[in-house]
């Protein structure tokens, strides 16, 4: 299964695979079931650290420092403000009494997701599907690949890019709307 | 089987945000677990578009051309992903400061209606 180089293979990052997805997934348990929300919080930030190696395993570098940014360094700062702002009401991280029908729809989904995923014929990139120069190109890109990120999103996508860019001002103003004294 | 642990993986984060959102009063706790959605989804489309070429390839001509460019399709989705999540925490957790202020809560359930 082209594109993946030799490292990709290697038994060393079968077993970084599984380590990072384990913590993930214990870790985004943990963030729903702990009482206390702050450490609930601070679970949160390891999963998102998890899901940032695993953009480093897709190798989508860029995305990965996007998300140290922007989730770990932002988000969750933002999220612990929020909790310690709030923090006098100290009800710990109560649930609705419809709990026990929810998990059930949560691992009914679960497990549909699992089957579908896994009874899928996934159309997947190999040497067959592709002319041969175009493999090339896609190690090139690959590794490559911030530079041709900048040209998608400034070229092909650059009408949502504006409206994105349009939305954050508009969050940025609603916020500061919101949250401003009388 | 490369492709497919990292969508399970994405599923799985999926379902646990669900089950958080949709099970808990604490708005923050909402929220938080409105994040470990967003992740999974992300993931989700960075695996697809890394390992997956699509359907269109065989049939058009500026498919085949840029087919190389399709690998990074999923990367610029879940930029707009992160974008949006990052406008919707912000204004949420405004939002919760606000109701917080005016009626010292910060549970869904007690802050269901619009009037003061």
């Amino acid at each position: 299964m082209t594109p993946t180089s030799a490292a990709e293979n290697a038994l060393i990052t079968e077993i970084i695979f599984w380590i990072i997805a384990l913590s993930t997934v214990v870790s985004a348990i943990a963030v729903v079931q702990i009482k206390d929300l702050f450490r609930a919080a601070l679970f949160l930030i390891v999963t998102l650290l998890g899901v940032a190696g695993m953009f480093i395993l897709l190798r989508a570098e860029f995305l990965a420092g996007v998300q140290l940014m922007i989730y770990v360094g932002a988000i969750s700062v933002l999220i612990i403000f929020a909790i310690l702002m709030t923090r006098d009401i100290d009800e710990g991280s109560p649930s609705h009494s419809f709990r026990i029908p929810v998990a059930l729809i949560s691992v009914i989904f679960m497990g549909l997701a699992i089957y579908v995923v896994s009874n899928t014929d996934w159309n997947l990139l190999s040497p067959q599907a592709l002319p041969e120069d175009q493999m090339g190109d896609v190690q090139t890109i690959l590794s490559n690949g911030i530079p041709n990120l900048a040209s998608m999103l400034l070229r092909d996508f650059v009408l949502a890019f504006e409206a994105v860019s349009l939305l954050l001002l508009a969050a940025v103003l609603g916020a500061l709307a919101l949250v401003r004294g009388r | 089987m490369t492709l497919e642990r990292f969508l399970i993986i994405g599923a799985i984060l999926f379902a646990i945000g669900l089950y958080g959102a949709l099970s808990k009063r604490h708005a923050i706790a909402v929220l938080m677990s409105l994040e470990l959605m967003f992740n999974g989804v992300n993931l989700t489309a960075v695996a697809l578009s890394r390992y997956t070429i699509p359907a269109a390839l065989s049939q058009s001509q500026y498919a085949i051309d840029n087919a190389a460019r399709f690998i990074l399709t999923g990367q610029i989705f879940t930029i707009f992903i992160i974008t949006v999540a990052a406008a919707e925490i912000a204004l949420g957790l405004a939002i919760i400061i606000a109701i917080y202020r005016s009626r010292q809560t910060v549970l869904v359930t007690e802050a269901s209606d619009l009037r003061k």
